[in-house]
């Protein structure tokens, strides 16, 4: 066994540096100690003070996010939050990253996301329902691109189907700006009595703590400081986890049996900083301390140090912390799943993280100091942002409307996603009414008519365009969805996903987005109730598009008010809620045109946002209509299509008003829109419902039976487009399936 | 009737098992624990979907030394109907309570989705509510589901009418399509698809309810004339 440098020796040489302190940290660590930190201690603060665990660049604006309601059971600050959904059940829910790791190794990578945030979820004693994930890959043409984006999703699907949690929902984007930094979000959404939230706090002085499930290796050391860092393709892949999503399943049992006993004082997952994090982190939010006897703890293999132990970041490890006098419990049911459990330490009140190791004292630091106290950094923001798309000239109107449309439906970030999709168990726990390919993924509630609505969604060219209204618009577009399928927006989560803080732009976009994002929740009554930020998405200089992603949950009422994004009838009537908007901004068309993101960040209000979402809300629930779609990412055309169910015979005829700009009508992605399909006995109700809400509605055509696409123009006698909706269908449907073919093992 | 559900560790559909038959039967549905040792009380047993032990090995090769399966073995030689879903239907094989195995799917993918399947023969009691060629809307959701056998299992299946199910859209590679068979007795079926995801409308199919009914209905006859 090598010797570990001495405080001195660490000083001397600066070896807090490779231990992830900065001069100004480590010195802030020496003047509040009072002493100079031993390599441990030193290794302490170095993950506990690293941006993944401290927030330390972002801490000061995510403070700006609305996390207030009356639907709010438990905001930000524990494993994952909380929203009442009536009937006295709770809906505990968050969304994570596993950036960095899965561009290193995509399958473990992705599946230790999954069973992180699956963890986040059970720690809250909540039942989890649903995953849903958010991915962003550069363009599939390339094959190792193709071998990550295969592999994160064969990760997602090894560990969300082995633990018997249908994955229902997500998006997937592929654009150049993602080419090195891939991003992964892993959302999860559990069910709990409402007044049966577990904490994550270390409280009771005396309680003792346990450590439960996996044994401690030497895998992940690291990892939150390597989640920190500019190019983590440098580092080694030894430092990203493996996965056991059968420890997973059984742990998630284990822990849900042990919460229901009713004797679990506090209990959090050992994530990112693992026994480190979990036990200072416990410690600090009941405000007192913590001492942990480490030869207690159950090692993978023999001559771990305290240091290994502490940052190990060994997948499928739980910090509980019991009763007194029940622990009985604990190993009872433990042993009962065949898991390993260990008594290590206890409860103290002198708010100190004290560590043990052969009977001698290897580390006594306040717990204050390690979480609390962590630096703050007021990182300097760009006084001005060049809007990068706005010298990008408009391109000449197309020869051929419908070539057009089939090259973006042909276009992975819109095609359909079954390829993906399909690899998921969307079935499992028989409760899933709309699952992939909805706007919204709904769950039934068991012993009740609600169901619960999630999406998950977010733009990062508009956010890259304008951070403001880009970051508005990650929300307004995720309620959307949620409002859409029929239900009510509740609370939102997200997954901040920027480049470098270091860099004034990096932190422009960051600060604007939260204001945005911030702007949007507060109109839509939907506040932040958890979340993640992952900086450092850069690599060579180049930071990825600003990338929030939203995740939504809200509720659904009554099954029957459930809406479906598709129709398969003739003899509907198709209507458009909303504006018509003729402006290219921002579009997906624009940029595949440009080779470049372009234009400003599509038009969006967020008081017509509002109008539409409750006009369509009160659709569903007062007039009963057929299907109901957001407009989004390839614009009108898109959407029109993307309406029409795979298999259904049938064909739409669609004329618009004369004046506006065909392809920013066609193609254009103007925010706060909506198309609706209704029979045509509903259409007096729909346009009187609009007239009493003043909301923009126009009819827009309806479906027949002649399986063909017609656009038209008023006033002009040939049509925009004229195609056969079988052969576009086709197109969406295989584009994604056929990017997948080429070679990418 | 009682019906028993097997639950090993990592077993992951045995509540939609439990809660399936109960919707379609009303019968008594109970969760027993793989470390069981007996099944004397139960008219049915169903082996659920999963990942028993995490299929680390092969599916359900552990499973089937689990103390629970002895009394599965002794409750398929009494004749009580047995049906092994997905996961179980590895496990039953790997018991060699079935013939075959079943192998990763040809493309080496997961698949979940609706497929449909047709009914080869309604002659066992999980089958006679359905008339042989019944198609079937029930989905799948497996990176194990080939079923593979050789060509004289093959046969064999085919002369005693065994293929209780085949699939119209072979999804898998499985040989001659097979998506269920039935062992020697017909008291044993394993079949990859879920017929507990297709027993309600939200759920898109009620076809799977089928199967449920159809053991309820074997079993209460066959009290019906033990009690004459």
């Amino acid at each position: 066994m090598h010797t570990e440098p001495t405080a001195e020796q660490i000083e001397r040489e600066g070896i807090y540096r490779s231990l992830g302190l900065t001069d100004a940290e480590y010195a802030q660590v020496v003047e509040k100690l009072g002493r100079l930190p031993n390599y441990l201690e030193t290794g302490l603060f170095g993950v506990l003070w690293s941006e993944h665990c401290s927030y330390k660049s972002s801490r000061i604006h995510l403070k700006k996010f609305p996390t207030d309601g009356p639907q709010v059971l438990q905001g930000p600050g524990e494993n994952a939050g909380v929203v009442d959904i009536g009937d006295g059940i709770g809906i505990a829910f968050k969304m994570e990253s596993h950036n960095h790791p899965s561009a290193v190794e995509p399958y473990q990578g992705a599946a230790t996301g999954v069973g992180g945030i699956l963890r986040d979820i059970f720690t809250m004693g909540a039942r989890p329902i649903a995953f849903l994930n958010s991915l962003r890959f550069g363009p599939l043409d390339d094959a190792h691109t193709r071998y990550l984006f295969g592999n994160v999703v064969a990760g997602i699907g090894g560990y969300g189907n082995c633990v018997g949690i249908p994955t229902i929902g997500g998006e997937a984007v592929f654009d150049p700006s993602y080419r090195h930094n891939p991003l992964v979000n892993a959302m999860c959404v559990g069910q709990l009595p409402a007044d049966r939230i577990v904490k994550g706090a270390a409280s009771g002085v005396g309680n003792p703590v346990f450590v439960v499930g996996s044994r401690t290796g030497r895998d992940g050391i690291h990892g939150a400081t390597f989640a920190s860092a500019e190019d983590p393709h440098a580092k080694e892949r030894s430092a990203v986890q493996v996965g056991d999503p059968f420890l997973g399943k059984l742990l998630m049992e284990a822990c849900l049996e042990l919460m229901a006993t009713g004797a679990v004082v506090g209990i959090q997952d050992m994530g990112a900083a693992g026994l480190t994090s979990s036990s200072a982190e416990m410690a600090s939010r009941a405000g007192g301390g913590i001492e942990m006897m480490l030869d207690r703890v159950p090692c993978r293999e023999a001559g771990m140090t305290p240091y290994e132990m502490m940052l190990s970041e060994s997948q499928e490890r739980m910090l509980v912390v019991m009763e007194k006098g029940k622990e009985e419990l604990a190993f009872q049911i433990l042993r009962k799943w065949d898991l390993q459990v260990a008594e290590v330490g206890r409860v103290t009140d002198d708010g100190r993280l004290r560590l043990y190791f052969h009977d001698e004292v290897v580390a006594d630091v306040p717990v204050r100091l390690l979480v609390d106290e962590a630096p703050v950094y007021d990182r300097e923001i760009a006084a001005v942002y060049e809007p990068p798309g706005a010298h990008v000239a408009l391109p000449p109107d197309p020869v051929n409307y419908q070539l057009e449309l089939e090259k973006l439906l042909a276009h992975p970030s819109i095609a359909k996603k079954q390829w993906i999709y399909h690899q998921y168990d969307t079935s499992v726990r028989a409760s899933t009414v709309f699952g992939p390919g909805y706007d919204a993924a709904l769950v039934l509630v068991p012993d009740s008519e609600k169901l619960v609505a999630m999406a998950s969604d977010g733009n990062g060219r508009y956010v890259y365009l304008n951070p403001r209204v880009g970051g508005a618009i990650a929300v307004a577009e995720a309620c959307r969805n949620v409002v859409a399928a029929g239900g009510v927006p509740l609370a939102i989560t997200n997954c901040l996903n920027f480049g470098n803080p270091e860099k004034p732009e990096v932190m422009y976009q960051f600060s604007q987005a939260i204001e945005g994002m911030s702007e949007a929740c507060r109109a839509l009554s939907a506040p932040v109730v958890s979340g993640n930020v992952s900086f450092y998405n850069e690599t060579g200089g180049e930071d990825i598009y600003p990338t929030p992603v939203v995740g939504v949950v809200g509720v659904v009422e009554d099954s029957q008010l459930a809406t479906p994004s598709e129709f398969s009838e003739a003899g509907l009537a198709v209507y458009l809620v909303g504006n018509l908007s003729d402006g290219l901004e921002g579009s997906l068309y624009w940029q595949m045109k440009a080779q470049q993101a372009a234009g400003d960040a599509p038009s969006f209000d967020l008081a017509t946002e509002v109008k539409v979402q409750r006009f369509v809300q009160r659709a569903i629930r007062e007039v009963g209509i057929t299907a109901a779609h957001d407009i989004s990412e390839g614009g009108l055309a898109v959407a029109l299509v993307e309406m029409v169910e795979e298999t259904a015979p049938i064909g739409m005829t669609v004329s618009l008003p004369a004046g506006f700009q065909l392809p920013g009508v066609l193609f254009g992605e103007a925010q706060s829109r909506f198309l609706i399909a209704a029979q045509a006995s509903k259409e007096n109700m729909l346009q009187d419902l609009a007239f009493t809400l003043h909301t923009p509605l126009l009819r827009l055509g309806e479906t027949n039976t002649s399986g063909e696409l017609v656009i038209s123009i008023d006033g002009e006698s040939s049509p925009a487009i004229q195609a056969n909706l079988h052969e576009l269908k086709k197109i969406y449907t295989s584009a994604l399936e056929n990017n997948m073919n080429q070679s990418w093992r | 009737m009682k019906w028993a559900v097997i639950v090993f560790p990592g077993s992951n559909c045995d509540e939609d098992a439990q809660q399936a038959i109960i919707r379609v039967t009303g019968d008594e549905a109970t969760l027993v624990w793989h470390q069981e040792t007996s099944l004397a009380d139960y008219d049915a047993i169903v082996l659920p979907g999963g990942f028993s032990y995490g299929d680390y090995l092969r599916s359900g090769a552990i499973a089937r030394f689990a103390p629970i399966m002895k009394a599965v073995r002794d409750k398929a030689v009494q004749g009580t109907p047995i049906i092994g879903i997905c996961n179980g239907f590895q496990v039953l094989t790997e018991a060699h309570l079935l013939p075959g195995a079943l192998l990763r799917n040809r493309d080496l993918h997961f698949h979940c989705k609706m497929v449909e399947l047709r009914v080869e023969t309604n002659r066992s009691p999980f089958t006679a509510a359905y008339q042989p060629g019944d198609i079937l809307r029930i989905p799948i959701a497996h990176g194990e589901g080939r079923y593979f056998a050789d060509s004289a299992i093959l046969h064999e299946l085919q002369e005693d009418h065994r293929v209780a199910f085949r699939y119209v859209d072979n999804p898998n590679g499985s040989s001659e399509s097979i998506a269920g068979i039935l062992s020697k007795e017909r008291n044993v079926l394993g079949l990859m698809p879920h017929p507990e995801r297709a027993v309600a409308d939200f759920m898109r199919s009620t076809d799977g309810a089928g199967v449920f009914r159809s053991i309820h209905q074997y079993v209460t006859e066959r009290e019906g004339a033990h009690a004459h």
